[in-house]
């Protein structure tokens, strides 16, 4: 009944625990379905695994000796583990706290990275066809059509972020991570890419990752609340902040700790 | 006591001050006795014609020396030994700045690259001499193996460990974010490395290499056992040569006059490039010190 608006299921956390050290689960368990075409709010105070389980995600904490995922994540029904890590990254998008575009490329050359990394070869065309897409997209085209061919690194930060959403969405991916994307970003800044999110999940699913407790009630549709690697509570934003159903969700959103 | 200890600091103050101003009388000195010391060659032949002309005949009465042929020699070994190092001191640096960045075993590499820097240059001379020239001679590259090549080889191996420690600094100095954003994009770890690290850390890679050249630039002992002491211009890699540090080395024993004054005035020319050279590295490598 509650679910009526938001429907399909583009992502599925099974008994899903990540772990630093062995026999210590950073994140416990997790069970829970992302909709589709929703902005999913994952909150929780510090060092409680948010972080740690969008990462499970994408594969990244692969990247690191000694930490250990276990459980199954499905994409669009397929197991993420199943599947080779490049691939699942190219379908899972990443979007981190700091700005991250690369210094040596152009804004032009940044927004087409995962091809270029990825070994993808495009028409002359295709390319331009691409970063003009993707740079409207995230509402920089106007601002940086004259200087494509600039550093990316000249923008301000929250231009920066916005080239790097362009970046994680040229590679039209089914899903898109946001690891506290705004955490860097004046107030200005932060409300542009709240905005562009809103914008962007008609096209793309979205998990944000946010300390930010009016974040997650602006722009969510659904959230998770998270405490000590456990998944208290996941809900609709709008029923959560109104009525929390655990008595820790309700300590945290009314600012008891965090 | 509280005056006490104020006289202290000043007197503590007071005597690095005089550190500071003897290391600079010291270099001071030295490039005033360089320079009085070759007064005698350069107002002889000229500056350009000493610097520019490859003579060198210590006959009396008919006495004639240029340095060419030891720039030539001096570069000649440099380059070599730059471009057969780099082969393999990129890899460590990789191994110890990338791929395997803060392991056990990339310390172990990284402190056994260090030690090839502790090895004296003799006890390389005597590895080439006895271990690598019969082999040079053996392929039948050079004049009983003695000449630039056999010289180079060794002259790389002894830059290697400069090369590959400061270029790996560079590999560990680029930061993670943009590796974990051109990971998250689908990379492998092959095309993070070609498409990011290289390119952040290449300028400081670049003067790595810098500064490994000045190393080899003045590098006599080693050198000075292999190339095979020859004076005039070498004609290829097969030839036997002398370099400017390794005619030093060779001939200030039995010298005076005209042709001391010569010798003293190479010296100050190996002096001015490879302070030129160390000059440029520092500045490059300055420059990417501020970026990073």
């Amino acid at each position: 009944m509650e679910n009526k608006i938001i429907e399909n299921t583009v992502l599925k956390f099974e008994h899903v625990s990540v772990s630093y050290v062995p026999g210590k689960n950073a994140v416990d368990d997790i069970n829970a379905d992302v909709k589709e075409h929703a902005i999913t709010a994952i909150m929780g105070p510090s060092g409680c695994g948010k972080s740690t389980l969008l990462r499970a995600i994408n594969r990244m904490h692969e990247l690191y000796k000694g930490i250990t995922v276990s459980g199954h994540i499905l994409l669009k029904g397929e197991d993420i583990m199943e599947m080779n890590p490049m691939q699942v990254r190219c379908k899972a998008g990443m979007v981190f706290q700091r700005p991250n575009p690369f210094p040596t490329m152009s804004v032009y050359d940044n927004v087409l990275a995962g091809y270029k990394l990825n070994g993808i070869k495009l028409k002359k065309s295709q390319k331009d066809e691409i970063v003009e897409s993707c740079l409207r997209d995230v509402g920089l085209w106007k601002e940086v059509k004259e200087s494509l061919n600039k550093k990316g690194t000249f923008l301000s930060g929250g231009q920066q972020q916005r080239l790097c959403i362009a970046r994680a969405i040229a590679l039209k991916p089914e899903i898109l991570l946001m690891d506290e994307p705004t955490s860097a970003l004046d107030p200005i800044a932060t409300n542009k890419i709240e905005q562009l999110a809103l914008e962007l999940k008609k096209i793309f699913s979205i998990i944000i990752v946010t300390h930010n407790i009016a974040q997650a009630a602006r722009i969510s549709d659904m959230s998770m609340f998270m405490y000590l690697g456990e998944l208290i509570e996941y809900e609709k934003t709008k029923i959560m902040f109104t009525n929390p159903k655990d008595k820790r969700t309700e300590d945290y959103l009314n600012g008891q700790f965090g | 006591m509280k005056s006490a200890s104020i006289v202290k600091d000043k007197i503590f103050r007071q005597l690095l001050f005089v550190a500071a101003a003897l290391i600079i009388l010291i270099s001071a000195g030295m490039i005033y006795s360089l320079t009085t010391g070759s007064f005698g060659a350069f107002s002889k032949f000229g500056f350009f014609k000493f610097t520019f002309t490859s003579a060198w005949n210590p006959t009396a009465g008919s006495e004639n020396y240029g340095a060419l042929s030891f720039i030539i020699g001096t570069l000649l070994t440099s380059f070599v030994a730059l471009l057969l190092c780099i082969p393999f001191s990129l890899p460590v640096a990789l191994f110890t700045g990338e791929y395997f960045k803060g392991t056990k075993i990339a310390s172990f590499l990284g402190t056994v690259t260090d030690l090839l820097a502790g090895i004296p240059s003799i006890v390389y001379g005597l590895w080439g001499f006895y271990t690598l020239r019969p082999i040079v001679q053996s392929l039948g590259l050079g004049e009983n193996g003695f000449g630039i090549l056999t010289a180079g080889f060794v002259l790389a191996i002894m830059i290697i460990p400069y090369a590959a420690s400061l270029s790996g600094e560079f590999f560990k100095l680029v930061p993670d974010d943009l590796k974990e954003g051109a990971y998250s994009m689908g990379a492998t770890r092959l095309e993070v490395v070609r498409h990011i690290s290289l390119p952040m850390a290449g300028t400081g890679i670049f003067a790595s290499y810098v500064l490994a050249l000045g190393r080899a630039l003045g590098e006599t002992m080693a050198v000075t056992m292999l190339i095979g002491n020859t004076n005039g211009i070498p004609f290829g890699l097969t030839s036997t040569g002398n370099t400017m540090a390794s005619i030093i080395a060779n001939q200030f024993g039995e010298a005076d006059g005209l042709k001391l004054s010569s010798l003293i005035a190479l010296g100050l020319l190996l002096f001015l490039l490879t302070a030129i050279i160390n000059l440029i590295g520092r500045l490059i490598m300055k420059r990417v010190a501020v970026k990073v």
